[in-house]
Parts: C-alpha cells; sequence; structure tokens
C-alpha cells in the first residue's frame, strides 16, 4: 500500500487520504475585477502535468487535514508533504 | 513483510475479546492554544499537544485527533453538569464545543489478539512500537470510520459511530472465527 506522509499525523496508509486536485490555484484577489478568462483559468483549467505535480490532499480518516504533495505522476511516488499555506520544496528534478 | 503479518496467533484464552464500554458523554472540541489552555484547566486533563495522543484523569479523557481538535470522553452521569460548565470556562475564546455523546459507541478489544483482531481490518501498523500506548487516531475498518486507542499493550478503546458499531463487530466477530478456539 502506498504510504503517505501526513504533515500533522505522520506516515500513514493512503486508504485514510482523500485527493483533492491541483494545489496552488489561487483565487482572483478582487473577484468583482477579475475578467470572464481569470474565472475560467480559476475555476476549470488545470495543469495535467507529466512528472511532478504539486496537489492537495485531504487526511480525511484521520486529521481531517488539507495539505499539499508533491508526487510524480508517472510514478506515483510522493516526493514531499509540506502543510497548505507554505511554499512547495525543492525536489530534485532529475531523478531515473 | 513486517513481521505482524506472518506472525500466527497463539491460542485463544477466554472469550472475553470484546466488551462493549459504558454509555459516555462525548465533545467535540476544536479551538486555538488561549482555548486548549483554558479548556485544560476546567475540564482537569490537560490537552495533549503531540499528534495523535491521548490524555486521562480518572475517568474523563481527552483525544487529539487533529491540529486543534479534541475528543472529550466522561462519564454519562457527568453530562448534565459538564456541558455548562466547559462553555462558562471558555467564555468568549473562538472555540467550538459540540455535545456528540450518542454519535458514537465504544467498546474494549483486549487479549492476546488484540492487535491481530483489529489489523484484520485496520491499515495501520499496530505494533507497540509505531503505535504505542496512549496513541489515538482515526482511522478505518475495513470501511467504516473508527477512532481507536491504545490504552493498554493488548487493549485498545474502539470507538465507532453508532449506525456502523454492528458492522465493525460482525466483522471483527468474522475475524476471530480464525483464531483456534
Ligand atoms: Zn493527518
Amino acid at each position: 500500500m502506498l504510504i503517505i506522509d501526513c504533515p500533522y499525523c505522520g506516515p500513514r496508509p493512503e486508504l485514510e487520504f482523500a485527493h483533492g486536485g491541483q494545489a496552488h490555484v489561487v483565487r482572483p484577489a478582487d473577484p468583482a475585477a477579475a475578467s470572464d478568462d481569470d474565472w475560467l483559468q480559476y475555476l476549470y483549467l488545470r495543469d495535467n502535468t507529466r512528472g511532478v505535480f504539486a496537489e492537495r490532499w485531504r487526511h480525511a480518516r484521520g486529521c481531517g487535514r488539507f495539505f499539499n504533495a508533491l508526487r510524480d505522476t508517472t510514478t506515483d511516488q510522493f516526493l514531499a508533504t509540506y502543510r497548505a499555506g507554505e511554499q512547495p520544496p525543492a525536489v530534485p528534478r532529475d531523478r531515473p | 513483510m513486517p513481521e505482524t503479518l506472518q506472525r500466527r496467533p497463539p491460542p485463544v484464552e477466554g472469550r472475553g475479546w470484546l466488551e462493549p464500554l459504558p454509555a459516555a458523554t462525548r465533545f467535540s472540541f476544536r479551538g486555538g492554544s488561549g482555548a486548549i489552555e483554558a479548556l485544560s484547566r476546567a475540564y482537569g486533563v490537560p490537552l495533549p499537544t503531540a499528534a495523535c495522543r491521548a490524555a486521562s484523569a480518572g475517568p474523563r479523557a481527552a483525544l487529539r485527533l487533529g491540529p486543534d481538535e479534541y475528543l472529550l470522553i466522561a462519564p454519562a452521569a457527568e453530562g448534565a453538569s459538564l456541558a455548562p460548565m466547559l462553555a462558562t470556562a471558555l467564555g468568549s475564546l473562538p472555540h467550538s464545543l459540540v455535545e456528540v455523546s450518542h454519535r458514537q459507541v465504544a467498546f474494549a478489544v483486549q487479549g492476546p489478539y488484540a492487535e491481530w483482531l483489529l489489523q484484520s481490518g485496520c491499515p495501520l501498523d499496530l505494533d507497540l512500537g509505531p503505535f504505542p500506548i496512549g496513541m489515538c487516531t482515526r482511522s478505518l475498518f475495513h470501511k467504516a470510520e473508527i477512532t481507536l486507542w491504545r490504552t493498554g499493550p493488548t487493549t485498545f478503546r474502539v470507538e465507532a459511530w453508532r449506525s456502523f458499531a454492528g458492522y465493525v463487530v460482525e466483522l471483527l466477530a468474522d475475524s476471530a472465527l480464525e483464531l483456534p478456539a
């Protein structure tokens, strides 16, 4: 089973987690001034990265917290997890 | 392969591995450090600050389920007096205190097979190293959410939501069929 390192609880089995989509999607700071294109970008358009991808996860059957993770979408390997609001840590991009 | 998975259960001694625990007063409490301090004083149990740890004083217990979330468990008889007492102590500090006494039921899984039985449906590693005495957490038993608290080397308190308790107990009993008589 995949083990995911919750930033609050430590390493826990994948079954306890729920996937939450792409991370770091920022809501327009001034919603009234945002154009239709800004809203389209914010609401619907997501990256479909092959490789290292930052995404939200929730420890739904544990502490209940949302956090972010860097996962390699080709190998399903979790490279790092970090708390919501933090910047993604640097990870080596030249892994085999 | 972890050693726990290869370990064969030893023969059963007695049948008391599953014991229903008495009804309890339960609160779901959430709050910041100020509210945690105030509640610790009023409740008489210092709320644990380490992740996934429980603390108790006499019959009262506090389980840290998340960074700002606690499950308080006290005797059923204290229900009527505890709620106003805690609410007064918390005053205007930002917090959430919700009585959830009847949301879930508790039972003890105990004896030499306690770990093995729970391990049959719980994906956590329940070995004493990674899951020591005093550790508590939400997790899953098969597909039902449980709150698990290790109160002794071979004793666990399992809290399951009322409507899922039958599911959890039946599956435990099913696993127990594998134990030698
Ligand atoms: Zn967690």
